[in-house]
């Protein structure tokens, strides 16, 4: 087991003959993950060649491509002006589990497509976001496979290079999946989504939970686990010295006034029971204690 | 992006919404001359700052004349309200105000859609009116497919109670801010006061627009919005290069890759200046993704340019990028900064390649670098650095 992904999950690539998106398919390939075809209606018809001898053939549309090959995920790599028609093909298509690694998309057409994605029933995660990995079943995005493999540790954080961080430091115990949800104001999945997930999945013994400044996700997300999450759950909290007022890097990642601040996350999170990190090699050595 | 009142007036005026006559100006001749524009009689001089409380400071003053609008003006620029220098004053035309109303519509990052807000007690501070009467603020959730149509628009008045005699008014004006926050890619459109005159009119007599950054690309008008003289002239320049920089007041310079990264080193770093008399991280500089020796450089050129660095500290976690081509990246910067690179660097590499990476910067063994195991030691090392070279 594994969440929202695991050995059998069939990946298709939106954008996968671009150059981002071809760079990102031969990772996944090399990982392990199953991908089964590209999306490009210029190029429908064709298949592009990856090493190891692996040819995925391109479709014209998701709906082509789901129903000749199967697929339950989409992962995509187009840039931010046609994130939103890539997304609202796939929602329409009835793509189960859409992953969008875009950064720079306008908020307003995350609005939108997440709404319509809630009508239909089906997730998304992301946008401005690392993708999911369950090391050794499946790879959507750009985490890097060689950091750790298949261990207990579930794994949620805004933020991607923090995630692989947080696995190199923890990668001795290795995870049973490690998602970034991203930095955006609005994401398809967010940390309570996945702890819900991760408290669901026999696989997953313990959580790390990573949040950052701007919004009150981690405040919602302690009050969800301090009453439904009986696993054990770390926190890290980063930007406790961000500035009022400033976009730190990640679109939503912004203090204002007195509302977003790491040290409100970090009380509520405590509050919670959770143990929260000061750095995130304290953060991993209280996992250690947890699972040693 | 925030934008000054005058900007919102003038992107409310393009979409329809009611407004006053209102014209900026930088000097108090030019504040005559609106004043004249405006047809000579009552005006407004209004401060023109992105913070709240200007009334209280003395930033919006009545003038009955162009004459003594110049005088208003002159007291008024250059006034320092709540650390914000006042380079611009907006001349409004006077209105003779029966009531005062609220309203917004805005970004619901909880409900991952928006939220409007209503309220016929307008004038005072949205937030204390929340806290203090939350019966008299009207929430009403707006779908981001549907928007604000004319039953929405119905439903917000209704339910802030808006008198029968102004309600289709009222509804009319939302749903032209609903234009403005749609067709502009806003994140925030807010009204306080929306005023009723004395002859019945609805105008907004004040704006605040908050524009989504990355809603850029189809808004080419957007970037002319921006307050230039405002940016910190590091700021300025690493936005020149694109590069993703904010100056804090600090002593050790940080490059990282990925936000959040960057964000946890700058804690750490804080963390780890507590044993070394207090010294505070300088910046956030994220590089992103692929930190070439020519981003690399324009990073070390804007933080090794900031007085207030005393040392520098690189902590890359190699994810798709290699840690070898950070390295080299660093080396090829140090180069081509040659003398100007003047300040320690300590260097921490962890991730894709990160033997070769620290083969690379061992090989090069450059006096100011030192290679740091941990990304605490680096940090522990960074400030330490910092503290000897201030002491």
């Amino acid at each position: 087991m594994a969440i929202f992904i695991n050995e059998d999950s069939k990946v298709i690539v939106q954008g996968m003959t671009g150059s981002e998106g071809m760079k990102h398919t031969t990772r996944m390939l090399a990982s392990g993950t199953t991908v089964v075809g590209g999306v490009n209606p210029r190029k429908a018809g064709q298949s592009v060649e990856f090493p190891g001898d692996v040819t995925v053939p391109v479709f014209g549309s998701v709906a082509e491509a789901m129903q000749e090959t199967g697929a339950d995920v989409s992962v995509i790599f187009v840039p931010p002006a046609f994130t939103k028609a890539a997304v609202v093909e796939a929602i329409e298509a009835g793509m189960p589990l859409t992953v969008i690694i875009t950064e720079g998309v306008p908020v307003a057409d995350s609005a939108e497509f997440f709404t319509l994605a809630q009508q239909a029933g089906v997730r998304l995660i992301g946008p401005n976001c690392p993708g999911i990995i369950s090391p050794g079943k499946s790879n959507v995005g750009i985490i890097p496979a060689n950091i750790t493999g298949p261990g207990k540790i579930g794994l949620v954080s805004k933020s991607g290079t923090l995630t692989y961080q947080m696995m190199y430091e923890l990668r001795d115990f290795g995870f049973s999946t490690a998602i970034g949800i991203g930095g955006d104001p609005i994401i398809g999945t967010t940390h309570i989504d996945a702890l819900a997930a991760f408290e669901a999945d026999p696989e997953t013994e313990a959580i790390v939970m990573i949040g950052e400044i701007g919004g009150d996700a981690e405040e919602r997300a302690a009050a969800f686990i301090q009453a439904n999450v009986t696993k054990p759950v770390v926190g890290y909290v980063a930007g406790f010295t961000a500035p009022e007022g400033k976009t730190m890097g990640h679109a939503g990642a912004i203090v204002s006034g007195s509302s977003g601040t790491a040290q409100a996350k970090k009380e509520a999170l405590e509050a919670a029971g959770v143990k929260v990190g000061k750095t995130p090699s304290e953060t991993a050595s209280l996992m250690r204690e947890i699972l040693s | 992006m925030d934008l000054f009142e005058y900007q919102a007036r003038d992107i409310f005026e393009k979409h329809g919404v009611p407004v006053l006559g209102g014209v900026v100006a930088t000097t108090p001749e030019e504040a005559r001359a609106g004043a004249e524009k405006l047809g000579g009689g009552t005006v407004v001089v209004k401060a023109q700052v992105k913070t709240g409380g200007r009334g209280k400071a003395g930033g919006v003053k009545l003038a009955h004349s162009p004459e003594e609008t110049a005088e208003k003006a002159s007291e008024i620029l250059g006034m320092d309200i709540k650390g914000h220098t006042v380079h611009r004053v907006m001349i409004a035309a006077g209105a003779r105000i029966a009531e005062e109303y609220y309203f917004s519509v805005l970004l619901d990052r909880a409900n991952r859609s928006y939220l409007a807000m209503a309220s016929v007690e307008g004038g005072m501070e949205i937030e204390q009116l929340a806290v203090e009467r939350p019966e008299a603020l009207a929430k009403i959730a707006v779908d981001p497919v549907v928007g604000i149509d004319a039953a929405k628009a119905e439903e917000i008045v209704t339910a802030a109670g808006f008198a029968d005699d102004v309600k289709e008014q009222v509804a009319q004006a939302i749903q032209k801010l609903w234009t403005v926050y749609v067709e502009e890619d806003a994140t925030l459109v807010e009204v306080n006061p929306l005023v009723k005159t004395e002859d019945g009119q609805i105008v907004a007599l004040d704006g605040k627009v908050t524009l989504d950054e990355n809603a850029g690309f189809r808004h080419a008008d957007h970037e002319a919005l921006e307050d230039k003289d405002a940016a910190d002239p590091l700021e300025a320049k690493a936005k020149e290069n694109d590069l993703n920089y904010v100056k804090l007041d600090g002593a050790v310079g940080i490059i990282g890759n990925g936000a959040g990264l960057v964000m946890s080193t700058l804690d750490v770093v804080a963390y780890a200046g507590e044993a070394h008399g207090g010294v505070k991280p300088a910046n956030f500089l994220d590089i992103g993704g692929g930190a070439s020796a020519a981003v690399m450089a324009a990073g070390l050129d804007v933080i090794l340019n900031d007085p207030q660095v005393k040392s520098v500290f690189v902590n890359v976690f190699g994810g798709i990028t290699a840690c070898d081509e950070v390295a080299n990246g660093i080396v090829q910067a140090l180069g081509i900064l040659g003398d100007e690179a003047n300040k320690p660097l300590v260097v921490r590499l962890d991730g894709n390649n990160v033997e070769e990476g620290r083969r690379i910067l061992a090989e090069a063994n450059h006096p100011l670098v030192t290679l740091a195991e941990t990304m605490d030691g680096g940090a522990d090392r960074a400030a330490e650095l910092a503290a000897a070279s201030a002491a």
